[in-house]
């Protein structure tokens, strides 16, 4: 690059001469945050309220399930059962009790904290005693706490695991119960997307109408 | 890995590549100021804003005058963010009549939020109105964002320009951002996750009686719009505590699938637009693939680590084999309805991109699963990275790779046309090692001192990593955490807010002095001596350059962490 080149380059520009001030600046910033905040902040989360209260009020509000006019819960949000009769979910690891739905949380039990051993060895008892002579291998979702403290699901073989203990507790056949978690398994979105899963406060649901 | 697993990683990965194409195509018209099909709906509030806000949309910026606008807007929303949460007490929209936040949490968390990091200290269902969620929250995910992109188009103009001193307008680029990319994106996405059950109510938390009689409060709240763009954004900071493994934010394979390809759309998209916008797409779609490169091998090896199960499980009575009626495998901090490929393949996408929201908890995950969002983080949020953000310094480790290839074969480095000198360098070097320095110095100090060593909550070394992983997070801007490390203390609320907010602006402020050093140079002809930068020989000299400076900082602190927790668990 020559010299003139150079200097040419490092006088200010006409463009480099318009620069607004940091008065000028500041002002923009604070009006281009309040602008944007009501159009993002509130205009866009009333235009998706309003669009869910029209056309999915029931899920927007929390996919609530009643029973004889009160509400027993969600279908999205998991219970705390430890009735023999019933299924029991996963582990929470909410507090102050398990299934707090005001305040999700995980154990966040790092895989060689012994914690995360007594607890599962814990379920394990929990269960065998409720259910003695089964001496199966306990599918790993019983045993171990998930993600939300909330999840409403178990797997199909955690479901298949219990299926003996609820029967003799509701003196049901097997078969019966066998058929309700069948009715409760849902499949993979679309075919391919997720796991295959047993809402667990629908099946209970079902079992104490039977 | 099960079939299914492998299916839906396979078609995730297929559709995103699919979808880059067309939609960072649209992405380069929105900035290059071209007619778009949003117009009708966006254009007259565009400018509207700019007549009421008196800004001129012609008007062209310095790189001084552009990183001194995204400063002083990036402060306005902090002071914003931090004052909504200590006043939420005495404000409307706050049902569950939360109070104040205490100031060292509002001090980081409006860091966090203005910085794009989006770091949870505070349990957003036990802390947070909705005032302060929609307000605070919801806008900074949106303007954090479209500052990202913003700064990144300005780098990209340094390229595409000569010889001239400016980069264009922030206002501009800002406003094109979140009205052209991401509120129609978000107006689309969360109707499709409200349809899904993601909640979106202004309702009080609703108390339902259980089938054994007990009460359960249900906390509700305006969800889904919060939640679509946290995703779309990369930002990732939860509407709940648990952020995406709660099932109101997150109920099922399909809003599953939804939320984490918004993840990874915008910025696998913004590599195509660089290539439209430098006038060759060859130059985006190497990126791209180099950002591929990395991503598939490390996914690989979470999922399979994953599915392997635990070993301390083992010994008990437990079936951690995935069948057709159980997903097997390490399922401590997962949710049944995801199983382990999708847990995995969002802890490899949310840390890849500086997203940082969870589906399951990484603290729980095996040490070699957990090393990898660890790792990914640690190599400064580029494969795929921040919107804007991500690609940005992605960027100067291409700069870096042209200037090492140059001294190789002894001629003068350049990258797109553009010299690449010592400036360049200078500068390139700053964004790159300044998060490293974060990370090890404030994990140092926190494994130093007691206050740092009283929040771990996991015994051994997986203790030390919960430390790693928090400071390598808010230095790389992610977000995401060892949860089990109590945060919320005077000690990392500071801490963690000094290194995000080094980390963003640190960096924000030498990539823009390398876009205006750009601008100013000519276009120097291809000639049979130009390095060709589209090439599979690129992209690996692109690849090698991020992991061996990835590997050469890190690897110590790794062995001290997962490694020895992975020989740990598998010797006893």
């Amino acid at each position: 690059m020559s010299m003139d080149a150079k200097r040419s380059l490092s006088s200010p520009t006409p463009d480099e001469e318009r620069q607004p001030s940091l008065g000028s600046l500041l002002r923009t910033a604070v009006g281009m945050l309040v602008a944007l905040t009501l159009l993002t902040g509130v205009a866009y989360p009333l235009l998706i309220t309003a669009v869910a209260k029209v056309a999915f009020a029931d899920r927007a509000n929390g996919s609530l399930v009643e029973r004889d006019g009160k509400v027993v819960g969600s279908r999205l949000i998991g219970q705390a059962f430890e009735d023999p009769r019933h299924f029991w979910g996963r582990l929470s690891a909410t507090s102050p009790a398990a299934y707090n739905a005001a305040s999700s949380a995980a154990s966040n039990l790092g895989p060689t904290n012994p914690d995360l051993t007594k607890k599962s060895n814990e379920r394990i008892d929990a269960l065998r005693a409720a259910d003695p002579g089964n001496d199966a291998p306990v599918p790993v979702d019983l045993v171990t706490s998930s993600g939300s403290g909330l999840d409403p699901h178990i797997s199909p073989a955690a479901a298949e695991y219990q299926v003996r203990r609820v029967a003799r507790a509701r003196g049901l056949g097997e078969d019966r119960v066998r058929a309700l978690v069948r009715a409760h398994t849902e499949d993979r979105e679309l075919g391919f997307l997720g796991e295959r899963h047993v809402n667990v406060l629908l099946l209970n649901l079902a079992l104490d109408r039977e | 890995m099960t079939s299914s697993g492998i299916l839906q990683i396979v078609v995730f990965l297929v559709l995103l590549m699919a979808a880059a194409k067309p939609l960072g195509a649209y992405v380069a018209r929105v900035y290059q100021g071209e007619a778009t099909f949003a117009d009708r709906v966006f254009a007259p509030l565009e400018r509207l804003l700019y007549r009421v806000l008196r800004i001129d949309a012609k008007g062209e910026m310095t790189w001084k005058t552009y990183a001194l606008a995204v400063m002083l807007f990036n402060v306005a929303g902090f002071f914003a963010v931090y004052l909504l949460q200590r006043l939420q007490g005495s404000l409307p929209l706050n049902p569950a009549g939360l109070g104040a936040v205490s100031p060292d949490s509002a001090f980081n968390t409006a860091t966090s939020f203005a910085t794009n990091t989006n770091w949870q200290g505070y349990g957003g269902e036990t802390t947070l109105s909705y005032l302060t969620q929609m307000l605070g929250l919801s806008v900074q995910n949106f303007v954090s964002a479209a500052t990202g992109m913003a700064v990144l188009v300005a780098l990209i103009r340094g390229f595409s320009r000569k010889t001239t001193s400016t980069l264009g307008s922030f206002w501009v680029d800002l406003v094109r951002s979140t009205l052209f990319i991401l509120l129609p994106l978000s107006i689309l996405g969360a109707i499709v996750l409200v349809s899904q059950g993601v909640v979106q109510t202004f309702g009080p938390y609703t108390t339902a009686t259980s089938l054994e009689g007990a009460d359960q409060v249900l906390a509700l709240g305006p969800a889904a719009s919060q939640v679509m763009i946290k995703q779309l954004g990369t930002n990732g900071g939860g509407f709940f505590n648990v952020s995406s493994a709660h099932p109101f934010e997150n109920p099922n394979g399909i809003s599953n699938f939804v939320e984490m390809f918004s993840i990874l759309l915008i910025p696998a998209a913004l590599c195509h637009a660089f290539g439209k916008m430098v006038r060759d797409t060859r130059q985006g779609w190497a990126v791209l693939a180099a950002m591929m490169v990395i991503f598939v091998p490390l996914l690989t090896l979470c999922v399979w680590q994953e599915q392997a199960g635990n070993p301390a499980l083992s010994s008990l009575s437990v079936d951690q084999a995935a069948s057709a009626l159980s997903p097997g495998g390490n399922m401590e901090g997962k949710e049944v309805r995801f199983g382990i490929a999708t847990s995995a393949l969002w802890a490899t996408a949310t840390t890849a991109a500086s997203n940082g929201s969870v589906n399951s908890m990484h603290d729980s995950f095996t040490p070699l699963g957990g090393l990898v969002p660890l790792w990914l983080m640690q190599l400064g949020e580029i494969v795929f990275g921040g919107v804007g953000s991500g690609l940005y310094g992605m960027l100067m480790f291409a700069i870096v790779a042209v200037f090492v290839a140059g001294l190789m074969v002894g001629r003068t480095p350049e990258y797109l046309g553009k010299k690449i000198e010592a400036y360049e360098m200078k500068m390139a070097s700053l964004v790159i090692l300044v998060p490293p320095l974060l990370v090890l110095a404030g994990t140092a100090i926190a494994c130093a001192t007691e206050a740092g060593q009283r929040g771990v909550a996991n015994p051994s070394a997986h203790g030390f990593t919960e430390i790693l992983y928090a400071f390598s997070s808010a230095s790389n801007n992610n977000g995401s955490a060892f949860a089990g490390l109590s945060a919320n203390t005077p000690f990392y609320n500071t801490l963690l807010g000094i290194c995000m907010w080094g980390a963003r602006y640190w960096l924000v402020v030498p990539t823009l002095a390398i876009a205006g050093s750009l601008a100013r140079k000519k276009l120097v002809p291809t000639s049979a001596g130009t390095l060709p930068t589209h090439t599979p020989l690129f992209v690996a000299m692109l690849v090698g350059t991020i992991v061996v400076v990835g590997a050469l900082t890190f690897i110590p602190a790794l062995a001290l962490g997962p490694v020895v927790e992975q020989l740990l668990a598998h010797g006893s």
